[in-house]
């Protein structure tokens, strides 16, 4: 059962006049329950996989059928409802809303999502909970570290129980010792059952995962399970 | 459910986004703010003009016909030049109406002119006298203040009374009653009957208060020996005032001789016709006033474009983040233009609590006051503004390219 399929996926860009392809007729798959790294230089075409993958951006040509669903004829708002509900996203500069505290950042998802007030809180604080921040829901990300806004980061990625927590460099921004630790989050996140998708050009992160697959030149160079 | 959590968090955004910049917030505020303060002024100001002149017209009687030599609205010169050579309207002509007339309550016949009037060694030096009978009381809907009206013996004959007005009265008698004392008018003694009640002005042009009301007859032997008469004839119904100015113009052709086919010789004039005349005036004055005062909203609602503008620019990577988790194009329309509705509201508000002490100063010359009706104008106006004046910006925020907004820092 594969919960992502892309077929012969292009993407094209004209810029100034030149047409740059960032991704060339790419095919693969993801069963559910993988935690794939994505790897590749920068320029490679692995943003643009990503997001696509994310539903953040559509294929020039080709088709990508997520958990069952053909996402790649889907206008923006049926993309920003996958987003809602099929992704998590985890930047490597984490992408908080500044003015909101943690469980305000937590809870949008849920808003957009149309949840009821009530069970937006509860499953909000579980979320929180979950990544070990129940103590620090009232705080704005200036006033948390940066290990401590990755992990709000995580929470919102999550409270949406998402088919897929994509994972833009999370530690691309962190110490090596706060990286080990969002790292042992996923580690965590990938036992229990989620699949995860790891973007990074770093290959102590991406020894994390079980499965990488490598992009040179908008091509797939290689795809190799780990152990 | 889905939408009021969406409405919610909108109007937390918006508040968020007001107090990260007061100053700029505050400034755009401010062009909404006089924007509505003369606007509402404007509409006060109209809705106050219009109040006062009914009031003013009011007292000549909603059902009350003028039966007099020319109409009131005269449009070309020719047509006053026919209408002035018209044969006069006589006492017997009254009288022959008044007798033939079934649909009317009271008739009664009014001149008028001015004279000086004196009362010990205080003067009143123009005063409006008028010559009618008792039905007066009635045809121009008065209310005795003190003593009573003139009687119909009184009216037919030569005794020397008269009725005052309150300003006449209050003029010539400093902490003394007025009834029973004699004024001389013009020369000629009269006995005071009776005060009448305060009546105001008439279009601010003249006091109906400063008055004599004498008998006719008194009237035609002392001042004017053929006067040209309006005679007043009040409806027995508002219902049925078409109908009696139908009988009266039947009648009065009769009585004047009028051949039939030749057009009246005579004006039965109506308080309606000025409304319909001020109705049109009045018009003209509120689409100009208010499409003035409205230029200064609408250069109010180009700041907010330009800030709203401005405020999309700045958070554009918010706005790769809100989409990145899912909201759609309408959530973000709805959040920037909640956001504009917002200040424009908040300035229709300030507005409106400023123009409210201005409204007690208005209402020194006009009966002006801030109606509810203005108040829900001025709020409606200002989300209208915000809204129309925000939905290009917000358009703008809500199409744009999630990866393209995400990369913008």
């Amino acid at each position: 059962m594969s919960l992502i399929h892309l077929e012969k996926v292009t993407r094209r860009y004209q810029m100034g006049g030149e047409t740059i392809h960032a991704l060339r007729e790419v095919s693969f798959t993801i069963a559910r329950g993988e935690y794939v790294a994505i790897m590749g230089p920068s320029g490679s075409g692995k943003s643009t996989l990503m997001n696509i993958i994310g539903c953040l951006d559509t294929a020039t040509s080709g088709t990508y059928v997520l958990n069952d669903v053909n996402v790649s004829e889907m206008d923006d708002n049926q993309l920003a409802e996958v987003r809602n509900k099929e992704i998590g996203f985890v930047f490597q500069t984490f992408n908080l809303l500044p003015r909101a505290n943690a469980f305000h950042n937590v809870e949008l998802p849920l808003i957009y999502a149309g949840i009821s007030a009530e069970e937006r809180r509860r499953v909000t604080v579980e979320a929180l909970t979950s990544v070990g921040l129940a103590d620090r829901m009232t705080h704005k990300p200036n006033e948390m570290s940066g290990g401590q806004r990755q992990r709000v980061a995580v929470a919102r990625a999550l409270v949406n129980h998402p088919s897929i927590l994509l994972a833009d460099e999370p530690t691309g921004n962190l110490d090596t010792k706060t990286g080990e630790e969002i790292m042992g989050v996923f580690e965590e996140l990938s036992r229990q059952g989620n699949t995860i998708i790891l973007v990074t050009h770093e290959e102590d992160i991406a020894r994390h995962a079980r499965r990488i697959v490598r992009i040179r030149d908008g091509l797939i160079a290689s795809d190799e399970a780990r152990r | 459910m889905r939408y009021s959590s969406e409405f919610l968090e909108g109007l937390r955004i918006a508040w968020d986004a007001i107090r990260a910049n007061k100053l700029r917030s505050g400034l755009t505020t401010l062009g909404i703010i006089i924007g509505i303060v003369t606007v509402t002024l404007m509409a006060t100001a109209i809705q106050g003009l219009k109040r006062g002149f009914v009031q003013s017209i009011s007292a000549l009687g909603a059902d009350v016909l003028y039966v007099q030599r020319t109409g009131w609205f005269i449009n070309s010169e020719a047509e006053w030049r026919r209408q002035n050579k018209r044969a006069d309207i006589t006492y017997a002509q009254f009288r022959a109406l008044a007798r033939q007339l079934n649909l009317a309550r009271a008739v009664a016949p009014q001149v008028d002119t001015g004279r000086p009037v004196k009362y010990k060694n205080r003067t009143s030096s123009s005063v409006h006298i008028i010559g009618t009978t008792d039905q007066f009381l009635y045809t121009g809907g008065l209310t005795v203040a003190e003593g009573r009206f003139l009687s119909s013996a009184e009216a037919e004959g030569g005794r020397p009374v008269c009725v005052i007005g309150a300003q006449t009265a209050t003029n010539l008698f400093v902490g003394e009653q007025a009834v029973g004392h004699r004024i001389t008018i013009g020369g000629y003694r009269f006995e005071v009957i009776g005060v009448l009640e305060k009546q105001g002005d008439f279009l601010g042009a003249f006091s109906l208060d400063n008055q004599v009301i004498i008998p006719v007859q008194q009237f035609t032997t002392l001042f004017w020996h053929d006067p040209d008469y309006t005679i007043q004839v009040k409806a027995i119904s508002l219902d049925a005032l078409d109908d009696c100015r139908e009988e009266l113009r039947g009648v009065m052709r009769k009585i004047r001789h009028v051949a039939p086919g030749d057009e009246d010789d005579f004006a039965i004039n109506q308080q309606s016709e000025f409304l319909k005349t001020f109705d049109k005036v009045i018009g003209t004055i509120a689409t100009a006033g208010l499409f003035i005062t409205g230029l200064s909203l609408f250069v109010g609602g180009i700041g907010i474009m330009n800030i709203m503008f401005v405020s999309v620019a700045e958070r554009t990577k918010e706005i790769g983040i809100r989409k990145a988790i899912g909201a759609k194009r309408r959530t973000v329309l709805m959040q920037f233009l909640t956001e504009a509705a917002s200040i424009c509201l908040m300035g229709g508000l300030i507005g409106l609590g400023l123009a409210w002490p201005l409204t007690l100063v208005m209402a020194r010359f006009m009966p002006a006051t801030m109606s509810l009706s203005v108040v829900g104008l001025a709020i409606l106006v200002s989300l209208m503004t915000g809204v129309v004046a925000g939905f290009l910006p917000a358009w703008r925020a809500a199409r744009m390219n999630p990866v393209d907004a995400l990369r913008n820092e």
